[in-house]
């Protein structure tokens, strides 16, 4: 099977946000970047698993500057066999779908592969944006699949539930925790990677059809307030009168 | 015209299909327009969505529909946007929507905002608020093409009342086949999801012990709220992953969260500090989730939960 999955970078989980004055960027110095979770501990890993099974490749494409390539690096550490990076500042979800969707027209994937969102932006958008593009159908919060042949039975998690879909191939999935285990990449992995092919091709014109133009910090919260242990009556009066929640 | 699809289980409209319609309506006051409403597979009372602030409610009762295939709900509604003129579609930011959305902002060229919680400005163009880095930052997001597409966060705003429910309209549509066969919907019953809760009880690696839900459980059954826990709980097996909250669990946005036994580390905070109210309570007054806490107990769990517990139930007596 021909596997695409495709990877983002985000801001390691731990990361403080701070702004620039005008409030229109956030400060990057001194972050940490990871490859977003979602794509690195699920989607890749399941790709991994398939092709390991029937057999196949299975690409990671990126898009973004020069600066992502440790992380496009991670992943074929981990496994994958080779990366496409499309040159260019990602700067909203249509326009980082489209790049991808015109990298994989002509490549004829099996199934393409996403996070359930990127822990930055949280959209959750790029994988529907890029199966409509493809014409293809898409599973989101896929936590289960199992292929056989062009068929697959996809477990995807719903509003406290499970749902089971079988769709054939070519499709496109987001994945949820549950659908794989994460893998560390092993030194053998890490010295490989290097010599693992990573093209770099060049990005569409595409208008931007909405943009983050400025941003803002939460209110600061206001100090804890601390409620005797022996008097949790207490607690219930201010949950009611106060806060107004029960 | 502001056009809100709104979402149905079974023919069951939820809080979050009424929040979305008074949304929509509340934009639609401020752009000067009206607000419709929009209903895919069979349900019976799509009428009520009238009551909500939908001027008119269209109907597209297909059984073909009962079941979600984002293609063909995508083509569905692209349709019904440009047969009606709608120039904003509202959604919810559910698993549904979550599935629509990007669809259909790629079918249509349309810019999009997924999971709002604030409604849009519309003076200086249509810019609207989220929340980004899992709460921790908020973007303006302005949408500059001809029709604007907004998902909406659950418990961002309260579903009000404004008139009656109204007749539904039939809409013709052709509905292309599906690729997905849906073979089983599975939901706990009982319980509301996580997703949708408004009070939610949760427990860390403090709990000590699987055995010890009990003192949880006796807590959530007073309040009627949802069971949830922290990554270690559901990583070591003590309860079921689908209670997981945080940045690599389940989001929640609750009215209420009470944490007992859970530190608040960065990434659990993720999910949860969209929380109106969150309570504490942790043995360790250094535990850093106090410095997110509106109310914290310090105290040993296992003797000051019950006595919550009875507080709660002495409460709801009254």
């Amino acid at each position: 099977m021909k596997l695409l999955v495709c990877i983002s970078k985000t801001p390691e989980t731990t990361t403080k946000i701070a702004l620039n004055e005008d409030g229109t960027a956030f400060k990057t110095e001194g972050v940490q970047y990871i490859m977003n979770p979602y794509d690195e501990w699920y989607a890749l890993v399941r790709a991994l698993e398939l092709k390991e099974a029937v057999g196949g490749s299975v690409t990671a494409v990126n898009v973004g500057s020069a600066g992502n390539d440790t992380i496009i690096r991670k992943a074929l550490a981990i496994g994958a066999d080779d990366a496409v990076r499309i040159n260019a500042e990602p700067h909203s979800s249509l326009y980082i779908a489209k790049q991808i969707a015109e990298f994989a027209k002509s490549e004829n994937f099996d199934i393409i592969f996403f996070g359930k969102e990127a822990i930055d932006y949280n959209g959750s958008e790029v994988g529907a944006m890029v199966a409509e593009f493809l014409d293809m159908p898409f599973i989101s919060y896929a936590n289960k699949l199992e292929v056989e042949g062009n068929t697959a039975k996809v477990a995807r998690e719903i509003e406290g539930g499970v749902e089971v879909a079988e769709v054939q191939t070519p499709f496109a999935l987001s994945a949820a925790k549950g659908l794989a285990e994460q893998r560390i990449p092993n030194m053998r992995g890490i010295m490989m990677a290097k010599r693992k092919p990573l093209k770099v091709v060049e990005a569409v014109d595409f208008e931007d059809q909405a943009k983050a133009v400025a941003y803002e910090l939460p209110p600061p919260k206001s100090a804890v307030k601390l409620i005797d242990p022996d008097n949790m009556e207490e607690l219930v009066r201010l949950l009611h009168e106060e806060a107004k929640v029960i | 015209m502001v056009l809100v699809f709104a979402e149905h289980q079974n023919g069951q409209f939820k809080k979050a299909a009424f929040e979305a319609v008074t949304y929509g309506y509340k934009t639609a006051q401020l752009m000067g327009t009206d607000c419709a409403a929009i209903v895919l597979g069979e349900a019976e009372e799509a009428g009520i969505l009238g009551a909500y602030g939908a001027s008119k409610v269209y109907h597209v009762a297909d059984q073909s529909l009962n079941k979600l295939d984002s293609q063909v709900y995508t083509t569905v509604l692209a349709e019904a946007i440009s047969q009606l003129g709608a120039t904003v579609c509202i959604m919810t930011h559910t698993s549904t929507g979550k599935s629509i959305l990007g669809r259909l902002s790629a079918r249509l060229s349309a810019g999009s905002a997924a999971g709002v919680k604030e409604l849009p400005t519309v003076s200086d163009g249509f810019k609207v608020k989220k929340d980004v880095f899992s709460g921790k930052a908020i973007a303006t997001v302005s949408i500059t093409s001809d029709i604007k597409l907004v998902s909406l966060m659950g418990n961002s705003l309260q579903p009000e009342k404004v008139g009656d429910a109204v007749e539904t309209a039939s809409l013709e549509v052709a509905i292309p086949e599906s690729k997905v066969k849906v073979l089983s919907v599975d939901r706990v019953e009982g319980t509301t999801p996580l997703p949708e809760a408004e009070l939610v009880v949760s427990g860390g690696r403090g709990m000590k012990g699987p055995e010890n839900w009990g003192v949880l459980e006796d807590l959530a059954d007073a309040l009627g709220a949802t069971t949830a826990c922290s990554r270690p709980v559901a990583d070591t097996g003590w309860r079921p992953h689908h209670e997981h909250v945080g940045q690599t669990g389940i989001a929640i946005r609750p009215n209420l969260y009470i944490a007992m036994g859970i530190s608040g580390a960065i990434q659990h905070l993720a999910g949860v500090n969209n929380s109106k109210t969150i309570v504490v309570i942790n043995k360790d007054p250094e535990a850093p989730f106090f410095k997110a806490a509106d109310y914290g107990v310090v105290a040993d769990l296992f003797e000051v939960v019950p006595k919550l517990t009875e507080a709660v139930k002495k409460f709801k007596a009254e």
